[in-house]
């Protein structure tokens, strides 16, 4: 069953959420139980974003809610503490174009959904996107743009990651604005993906979870 | 005996527009000569092939063909995109080179390149482009942020064009910081101390925002008389363009510059009410803009790019309470004014087309880029000319022939009775030639009306 402060936070009940995690935080309260709560009323959002009934203006709220919260937990908070997570995934916005917000969009979908998210940013060269899969053992990469000119980018990405010999270890998927079956199949990507929750789904059936 | 603008009914304004069209005038005000009796026929026929389109109630002879190309012509010559915004005679013969060659029924010109030197003189920094930011041959990008902060609606509702100078402005372009200083003009009244009021435009960081202004209406005069004047010439070629300005959806005029995406979307939540007045306060904004535009140009179409109306990104519900019912009403306001409004619904739109068909018939034309056409003709189509719906991907990315396939299938469907304007579906950069070919070939073999 969900707790109190997981059903405020996924019914976007910001003054009551935040004073309800004040009011715990001085009764005692454990902060890491408070934290499990939090995630788990982000989970619900994100549940309720699948299902149609949550929309953007939904995730970007949520997201802003469980910041303070995160904020006010933090000084209580012990280092080192993180739950287990699904699997690593790999995200960015491929070289020479700076669009950024379909890009968060999956990065935070994928967060809420159990994975291990590292977010390259914008502008993201072929190079980092390799440097990332060594570094991090990263098993899914996600080629997020939003111009014709990231098809090429995007390929090129893909083609410097087989390149690497990393090919066979990584599944890449693509979106944005312009991305569809025509352009997944010049990149050499994976799959492409319609929006944040397709990330999810694509990243879950690669992954496991 | 002729009526007056005033007393005109919506559907006399829009006649009275065409027939204007119909007649074109040079900059002097005189009958524009046309370089051949060819092209004043081309000219002619496109318009009223255009018109016909929009007003619903003839179909045309074919299907009209429009292209709305972003950088692709400057591409196409082999230019970067920095040449194209810096060197304004390569930008003018390369677009030029690009209508000439296609031969489209409606252009918008080759403003979308913009004046590279003006942006930097201003030091805009809503963008980023070649040389700033972005590579050389990377098109020009936008730089999202709270440009307007939560708590300053109230001064925007107040009185939006100081909100803008004062404190809007400044922020976006850097050269403009001097605005800040300046006191609302609403307070010169009388003469005791009226010249206090003045003080600020003997101070240096005023005068110096002043200094680049000058610099930059220099500098967008040069780049105007140059693009304005290639509109002249393609017309007096049979090419018309009859793009008259743009205005925006009040929602996206917050949530893209003002507030960005993130920050309206919190105002949704957390300050509503505020955010719906301020919308409402624009509407009137937003239609004069439109209206003025089109009294400057003398062409009646409004562009009105759409955004975050998008599917996707609000529900149903808060779509038709915080999208919807300002932007129909900038439609109608535009409408009754005597404009063409020409909303672009960007991405999909697949779930709004219900609610959005609610509008006056005969009046707009839609630049549809990914929705399913066939649902949007049902609905949308019903009520207003409908046009694009060719991918970029496939411009960039497909073969000729499926090019062609593509373009018939959209004649047969959406072309169904007239209403359709052929054209991409978004504003394309890369693209291979030979597919542009096709679908301007398709258009005039396969979309002959019989």
């Amino acid at each position: 069953m969900a707790g109190k402060l997981a059903k405020l936070l996924s019914d976007l009940k910001e003054p009551e959420a935040l004073e309800y995690v004040e009011k715990a935080l001085a009764k005692g309260s454990d902060p890491m139980g408070l934290l499990g709560e939090a995630k788990e009323g982000m989970n619900i959002v994100g549940q309720r974003f699948a299902s149609g009934k949550y929309f953007i203006p939904e995730l970007v709220f949520s997201g802003e809610i469980l910041k303070s919260i995160v904020q006010m937990l933090e000084p209580h908070l012990k280092k080192g503490e993180e739950a287990e997570r699904l699997g690593k995934v790999i995200v960015g916005t491929v070289a020479g174009d700076i669009h950024d917000i379909g890009k968060d969009l999956v990065v935070f979908m994928l967060d809420v959904s159990g994975f291990e998210v590292t977010d390259l940013g914008i502008d993201v060269s072929a190079q980092k996107f390799v440097d990332a899969i060594n570094n991090t053992g990263s098993t899914v990469v996600g080629l997020s743009g939003f111009l014709t000119l990231a098809f090429d980018s995007m390929k090129e990405t893909v083609d410097a990651i087989a390149k690497a010999g990393l090919r066979d270890r990584v599944k890449i998927m693509i979106g944005g604005g312009q991305i569809d079956e025509q352009v997944k199949s010049y990149t050499g990507a994976d799959a492409y993906g319609k929006d944040a929750m397709e990330a999810v789904t694509l990243a879950k059936g690669w992954i496991g979870g | 005996m002729e009526k007056k603008w005033e007393e005109m009914s919506p559907d006399e304004k829009q006649e009275a527009q065409f027939q204007k069209l119909l007649a074109p005038k040079d900059p002097e005000g005189n009958a524009l000569k046309f370089q051949s009796p060819e092209a004043e026929a081309n000219y002619k026929a496109s318009i009223i092939r255009i018109k016909d389109a929009v007003q619903l109630i003839k179909t045309p002879d074919r299907v009209p063909l429009a292209l709305t190309p972003s950088m692709f012509p400057f591409i196409d010559a082999g230019l970067t995109i920095q040449e194209a915004m810096y060197d304004t005679d390569k930008t003018v013969a390369a677009f030029r080179k690009f209508i000439v060659e296609y031969k489209p029924d409606m252009h918008i010109g080759a403003a979308q390149v913009g004046p590279g030197k003006f942006f930097e003189i201003l030091d805009y920094k809503l963008y980023k482009w070649p040389g700033h930011g972005v590579a050389p041959e990377h098109s020009y990008q936008c730089v999202e942020a709270e440009y307007m902060k939560p708590e300053e609606y109230d001064i925007l509702l107040m009185d939006p064009s100081f909100y803008f100078r004062n404190f809007y402005l400044p922020r976006v372009f850097g050269a403009l910081e001097g605005f800040q200083m300046l006191p609302p003009f609403t307070g010169i009244l009388e003469i005791y101390g009226v010249a206090l009021n003045f003080i600020p435009f003997g101070l240096p960081p005023v005068q110096a925002t002043y200094k680049a202004l000058f610099e930059a209406g220099a500098e967008a005069i040069q780049w105007a008389t140059a693009i304005l004047g290639l509109n002249g010439e393609l017309t007096s070629l049979g090419f018309p363009n009859i793009l008259g300005g743009f205005t925006k959806a009040p929602f996206d005029t917050i949530g893209d510059t003002l507030r960005g995406t993130r920050g309206i979307m919190m105002d949704m939540y957390r300050q509503p009410d505020k955010l719906l007045k301020a919308m409402e306060a624009l509407v009137p904004i937003m239609i004069g803009m439109g209206i003025g535009a089109m009294q400057q140009t003398g062409n009646p179409q409004i562009f009105i790019p759409l955004h975050k109306g998008a599917d996707g990104f609000l529900s149903d519900e808060q779509f038709k309470k915080f999208y919807w019912p300002t932007l129909k009403a900038v439609i109608v306001g535009l409408i009754e004014g005597g404009c063409v409004p020409w909303p672009a619904l960007e991405g999909h739109w697949d779930s709004r087309l219900k609610v959005i068909q609610d509008i006056p018939k005969g009046k707009t034309m839609w630049m549809v880029d990914q929705s399913d056409m066939t649902k949007v003709k049902e609905t949308l189509g019903k009520n207003a000319c409908l046009m694009g719906n060719v991918p970029s991907s496939m411009l960039r990315l497909a073969t000729p022939d499926e090019v062609k396939a593509y373009c018939k299938k959209l004649i047969d469907t959406a072309g169904k009775g007239g209403g359709f304007i052929m054209m991409n579906g978004a504003f394309f950069d890369e693209a291979k030639p030979e597919n542009i070919k096709a679908m301007v070939d398709v258009t005039r073999e396969y979309g002959v009306y019989k």
